[in-house]
């Protein structure tokens, strides 16, 4: 697998959904590459049950704050959609990857993303999702989506980002 | 793999101290530097350019006097005197220096040597240091190496001559992995390198890997480092790389993420922090039985866990307090005492091979520090400052740490040393960016 152009493809995936827009580039479902073919149409016709379906009609990525494992209000909402979308697609697994700024060193960052992706994780299964659908990663202060060093950059980064790993049966 | 070949080349390098027939290193030496003091003035020496012997070469001889003089010169304790104030022209290694002549431009120390080619192809280097005030020979020693392995001739002259003058330990004939760093920020290529401790001959360790590698930390007591795999789309995890083999194998395969590994100072266990279900504890692994052992079991983030020298009391880092600070516990979890408690957080405790002291990265407003501390939380000192400086490593004498630093936002990571007085910092050269370095022993 390459892995450069999915983390590319990532970047410019969280950096269109902070611009608010809808796009119907879904670089991590051609990741994993399990969903079938998907990017055929223009504008907003994601395919059903598909990442593009779910970044655009759910979200697919929630924001904490500096140093913080809690979810906000808004990444809960977030989450809520996920879990009604998961809900309605119940075939599909998820992986959560937790993510850091890079103000902290390698080791913490590490462990304090994985408390971020086993919020989002939680939260998903206490609104009754079946937790044997998600697994958690970290990726630390590794895989930063906005690299530049300032303070929007860094709120970007601290993330809990959803991404479809099937859809089998 | 290139590298294994490289590896598995003897580096047979005979000492035979006192090879001169003259008398070993006398205990009341004059001349001597003390460097548990916190600022030291540096001692000025002189080292004329090595004697090339009847037939031997010449710019060899240079090049070796250039190594031992970067050293020396690099610790911070030595100032070398520009050798056009010399005045005695030594020529023979075996002659008594003219005093005089050293003393006139103030050097307290001498060090004459002389490079030798052997028929076999090795080369014999010669050494002697003298106490220029005293009028007496602090020691000799001569080293025999193949002649490409001229590098670490040098390095073992600059540690006998650290040695010498302080009565510790050198730690020039060590060498440095760290990660290498390239590609834009997004998605960085991060392999294993290794490199002697001065930068020269880098070569990487990995290629081609499926997974960027982490924080390696070398064997106190092999040619072995640990290191964490993080990987694309499943949980990090910790793997053993010995690098005389080239082999790799995962220290075990949890569901959890597994990472900050560390060895004991034996070599015998790895110390780590496991994550599940999204809190993190520090763990024991027995590398013999792989018996794994849970030593922390705290709601709160416990990481970077390292060992004592005596294998008695374990430091980590844990946010349980509401910051990340540094604790120190026993060996086998008991009695867990925080033991920093200035402003800001703390963070990758490393444990100095002598005992005396740890090192840690503290983050303060905006800032990043590498500091040591006393182990029972007294005299707390910063020792270097920049927008992003971590993970301290010490030399193998417990004198210096090499650390990554990115001197302002936006930077890439490159290595620095710094002394423990703090006034010593020091690039280190690397072949691109670098990060997570990790001392070597003294080599065999």
């Amino acid at each position: 697998m390459n892995f450069s152009a999915v983390f590319k493809a990532a970047g410019v995936a969280g950096l269109v959904l902070l611009a608010a827009c809808a796009s119907s580039k879904g670089p991590d479902v051609v990741a994993n590459g399990d969903t079938g073919s998907t990017g055929g149409t223009r504008g907003s016709a994601a395919a059903p049950g598909s990442q593009e379906d779910l970044e655009q009609n759910a979200g697919h990525r929630v924001f904490f704050g500096y140093n913080e494992y809690t979810l906000t209000p808004q990444a809960q909402a977030t989450l809520a959609r996920q879990a009604a979308w998961l809900k309605q697609y119940p075939n599909v697994r998820i992986m959560l990857a937790g993510n850091c700024d890079e103000r902290g060193t390698r080791e913490y960052n590490l462990a304090l993303g994985a408390r971020r992706a086993e919020a989002a994780r939680a939260y998903l299964v206490s609104l009754g999702v079946d937790g044997s659908r998600v697994q958690t990663v970290s990726y630390g202060k590794e895989r930063p989506l906005d690299t530049r060093s300032t303070e929007d950059a860094w709120s970007v980064n601290r993330n809990a980002t959803t991404t479809i790993t099937s859809v089998g049966s | 793999m290139r590298e294994d070949e490289k590896m598995k080349m003897t580096f047979k390098l005979l000492a035979v101290a006192i090879a001169l027939g003259l008398a070993p290193l006398s205990a009341d030496a004059r001349v001597k530097i003390d460097i548990t003091q916190g600022n030291v003035e540096p001692m000025p020496i002189a080292v004329p350019e090595f004697i090339a012997a009847a037939g031997g070469n010449p710019e060899l001889a240079k090049n070796i006097t250039e190594v031992v003089k970067a050293d020396l010169d690099r610790s911070g304790l030595f100032s070398i005197i520009d050798p056009r104030a010399y005045i005695e022209d030594v020529a023979n290694l075996n002659v008594r220096p003219r005093f005089a002549d050293w003393r006139l431009i103030n050097a307290q120390v001498l060090v004459v040597a002389e490079v030798k080619s052997l028929a076999d192809g090795r080369i014999d280097v010669a050494t002697r240091v003298w106490d220029v005030y005293a009028d007496e020979q602090l020691g000799a020693v001569s080293f025999k190496t193949p002649a490409d392995n001229w590098r670490r001739a040098a390095h073992k002259v600059a540690d006998f001559v650290y040695k010498a003058l302080t009565g510790e330990e050198g730690y020039f004939d060590t060498r440095i992995v760290f990660v290498h760093e390239t590609g834009p920020k997004a998605k960085r290529v991060k392999q294993l390198m290794i490199m002697d401790q001065d930068g020269a001959n880098p070569a990487p360790l990995t290629d081609g890997l499926n997974y960027q590698v982490l924080t390696p930390r070398f064997s106190p007591t092999q040619q072995q480092i640990t290191y964490m795999a993080l990987y694309d789309k499943k949980p990090g995890q910790i793997f053993l790389f010995n690098i005389a083999t080239g082999e790799q194998e995962q220290l075990g395969t949890f569901r959890g993420m597994t990472f900050a590994p560390r060895f004991s100072p034996d070599g015998s266990q790895v110390l780590m922090a496991m994550e599940r279900n999204g809190n993190s504890d520090v763990f024991r692994m027995d590398l013999a039985t792989r018996a794994l052992t849970r030593l922390t079991d705290n709601p709160g983030i416990d990481v970077s866990p390292t060992m004592s020298p005596d294998g008695r009391r374990i430091a980590f880092a844990s946010d349980r307090g509401g910051s990340q600070q540094i604790y120190v516990m026993e060996a086998n979890g008991q009695n867990q005492k925080r033991i920093t408690f200035g402003e800001g957080r703390y963070m990758t405790p490393v444990w100095s091979p002598r005992g005396d002291l740890i090192a840690f990265t503290r983050q303060y407003q905006g800032r990043f520090y590498i500091g040591v501390i006393r182990p029972d939380g007294q005299g707390e000192r910063l020792l270097t400052e920049s927008y992003l400086d971590e993970g301290p490593t010490w030399s193998p004498n417990g004198r210096v740490l090499m650390f990554h630093r990115e001197q302002s936002p936006g930077d890439g990571p490159s290595l620095w040393s710094v002394d423990l007085t703090g006034r010593n910092l020091r690039r280190v050269r690397t072949p691109a960016d670098a990060s997570d370095p990790a001392w070597s022993p003294l080599l065999p």
